[in-house]
């Protein structure tokens, strides 16, 4: 049973290749390099897709006063009228999920923030960070959560995805999936 | 115009004075020998002409849902609900489709001679599409309901708009994302997709490839209309009976990837344990009488129709089962109209309250054998500490209890 689970997305996808060599309509058209690369905003974990650039928590303190983060979220990131962007305030704790929804803390990669930075904030003007910018900022907001405790540390297109969130291997992988299958094996509902 | 037309004219407009006249003095003496009328005429309007409105006596609207208000303070709109309880066929109008966006959204206003899709990758041929060229292509037509994760019901939740108003049904047209895929010709180790999406926070989601292969589906027109902005216009992605969130709307580019890309969206909908991942993934089997349901009162004891909704993200609907006495004794209900694979389906039962205290459930069987459980199930089947409520992991698809009392009234029983 195990063995069908892993081999069948392999069949299937030698399925899809082998169908899809030559293009059976020819409706629409190639896009540019430039193009794909102005509309590509998506961050693997891995940060294969990172701009150059660089930036600081240091450098970040600072944007995030003068890009009106502040303004929403509040000087400290806690008192704003958008959601709080550090860690809810429990201690120590054992498992970094009780720190709460906040997005700079939770997630299992460093690169989720700085993708959602960069495609979404500052709400009513996103999009027109710099790269730099979205480097300093995300090092800011994993700074003001304690994931890293030295604001000069500069991140960039290989430093960041390192970055050990605390929730990295806390996390449970969403299941494989196949057409006509109940959700959880062994769950008759 | 000449004098002969002239005096046509002239004639006409006195005969139709007239005529009026006469109509008046007839529609006097008439009525009261017909039957009372309505309750005015609405004169052609160009407005109504060209597209219609419905009736000022109908106020049926959507609420919105859970704790934060849409729209909110920024004008974001976050979870709205659908009035199911008026409803009574299978299609939600459009106006009335529930709505939810990646933590609250700006409708983006999109021209769709602009608008364009990108598919990208891990692809042999990169292709850009416009709306017109995606029309061109084969399309299918197809039943879907969506359901946001969001949709669980709590004990104080007294109508069922509150309870299930977190998912619609309509019938889309679109194109088969596998058609786009197969064009752009997918590369070996592309097991993920990221669609996303043109609001300002470019909502994304990771999709696995034999989700996108099998059914999902790129929908142009929705209820014989083009998708309306709040559902994602000019183009949405549905994969069929998975949460709201994969749903993508205003979709703009579909990047094909060899991992999952833990965007904004998968981040949001993560959890520590395996069971609540799966089963927060694909829908489970699930049905809500809905006729009569909570807020509603029975005017008297006698012959009532009871009649629901039932659905499943993991195919058809095979059987919908009905209790009046809260579960004692289960009686098949009659399916109305033909199931569709993840599609909300019709289910009713004819019955006659004697007038006293009673509980209606319903309870979704669908076609690969899940069957929709009680809450007490679930606790059981987790062994869950009997002194605390039952919890239901990953997308609730628990049965929806509805108490009568003696005075007709109808309340959640959701202890
Ligand atoms: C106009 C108000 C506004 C401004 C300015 C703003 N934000 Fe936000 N931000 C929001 C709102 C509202 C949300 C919640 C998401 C939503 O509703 O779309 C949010 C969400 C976020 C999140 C995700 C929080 C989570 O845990 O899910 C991050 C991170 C964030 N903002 C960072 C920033 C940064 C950095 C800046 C400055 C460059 C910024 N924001 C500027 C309003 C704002």
């Amino acid at each position: 049973m195990r063995l069908l689970k892993y081999l069948l997305p392999g069949v299937m996808l030698l399925g899809f290749v082998a169908q899809a060599q030559s293009p059976t309509y020819g409706v629409g058209r190639a896009p540019t390099a430039a193009e794909i690369e102005a509309w590509d905003i998506a961050i693997a974990p891995t940060g294969e897709e990172l701009p150059d650039g660089s930036g600081t928590a240091d450098l970040g303190a600072q944007l995030f006063l003068e890009k009106g983060c502040a303004g929403c979220h509040g000087t400290n990131g806690t008192n704003g009228i958008a959601p709080r962007l550090v860690k809810n305030d429990v201690g120590e704790v054992d498992n970094a999920w009780r720190y709460g929804r906040v997005l700079p803390i939770r997630s299992p990669y460093a690169t989720t923030v700085w993708d959602y930075i960069n495609r979404g904030m500052p709400l009513g003007a996103e999009g027109s960070l710099l790269a730099d910018e979205v480097y300093s900022l995300t090092a800011y907001l994993l700074y003001l959560n304690d994931v890293i405790t030295d604001d000069q540390l500069v991140l960039d297109q290989n430093s960041l995805p390192k970055i050990q969130m605390p929730n990295r291997d806390n996390w449970a992988q969403v299941p494989d999936w196949f057409p006509g299958q109940p959700r959880l094996e062994g769950y008759p509902y | 115009m000449g004098p002969k037309k002239q005096n046509r004219r002239e004639f006409l407009k006195q005969g139709a004075a007239i005529a009026g006249g006469a109509a008046v003095g007839a529609a006097s003496q008439s009525a009261s020998a017909q039957l009372p009328g309505p309750e005015g005429f609405l004169h052609g309007r160009d407005d109504i002409v060209a597209y219609g409105q419905r009736s000022r006596f109908i106020e049926s609207k959507r609420i919105p849902h859970g704790g934060r208000h849409s729209p909110d303070t920024f004008g974001l709109d976050f979870h709205i609900a659908t009035p199911l309880q008026d409803q009574h066929g299978v299609i939600t109008p459009s106006s009335l489709f529930y709505m939810g966006t990646t933590r609250g959204s700006y409708i983006p206003d999109i021209d769709p001679e602009k608008h364009r899709l990108m598919i990208h990758g891990l692809v042999d041929n990169p292709l850009v599409f416009t709306m017109e060229e995606l029309k061109r292509l084969p399309s299918v037509t197809r039943m879907h309901f969506v359901e946001c994760a969001g949709n669980r019901s709590n004990r104080r939740h007294t109508t069922v708009q509150e309870t299930h108003g977190m998912t619609s049904n309509a019938e889309w047209t679109g194109v088969l994302l596998s058609t786009l895929l197969k064009e752009a010709g997918v590369k070996e180790g592309a097991d993920w997709i990221v669609a996303e999406g043109v609001e300002e926070v470019k909502g994304a989601s990771s999709i696995p490839m034999t989700k996108a292969m099998d059914d999902t589906l790129l929908a142009y027109s929705m209820n014989g209309e083009p998708v309306r902005p709040q559902q994602g216009f000019p183009l949405r992605m549905l994969a069929p009976g998975f949460e709201g969130i994969f749903n993508v709307k205003w979709l703009r580019r579909i990047k094909v990837v060899d991992q999952y890309y833990m965007t904004y969206n998968d981040y949001g909908h993560l959890t520590q344990d395996p069971a609540t991942a799966a089963l927060g993934y694909q829908i489970g089997p699930k049905s809500v009488i809905v006729h009569p349901s909570g807020g509603q009162t029975l005017p008297g004891a006698g012959y009532y129709q009871v009649s629901g909704l039932a659905w499943s993200g993991g195919g058809k609907v095979a059987r919908v089962e009905v209790t009046t006495d809260g579960g004692e004794t289960w009686f098949d209900a009659e399916i109305r109209g033909e199931p569709q694979a993840m599609a909300h389906t019709l289910f009713a039962f004819e019955w006659e309250w004697d007038g006293s205290p009673c509980e209606l459930q319903s309870r979704c069987i669908d076609e690969i054998g899940q069957v929709q459980p009680s809450r007490a199930e679930v606790a059981e089947f987790w062994n869950q500490p009997a002194d605390q409520p039952p919890r239901v992991r990953g997308q609730d698809n628990s049965i929806q209890p509805w108490r009568i009392e003696s005075d007709g009234s109808i309340h959640n029983a959701i202890a």
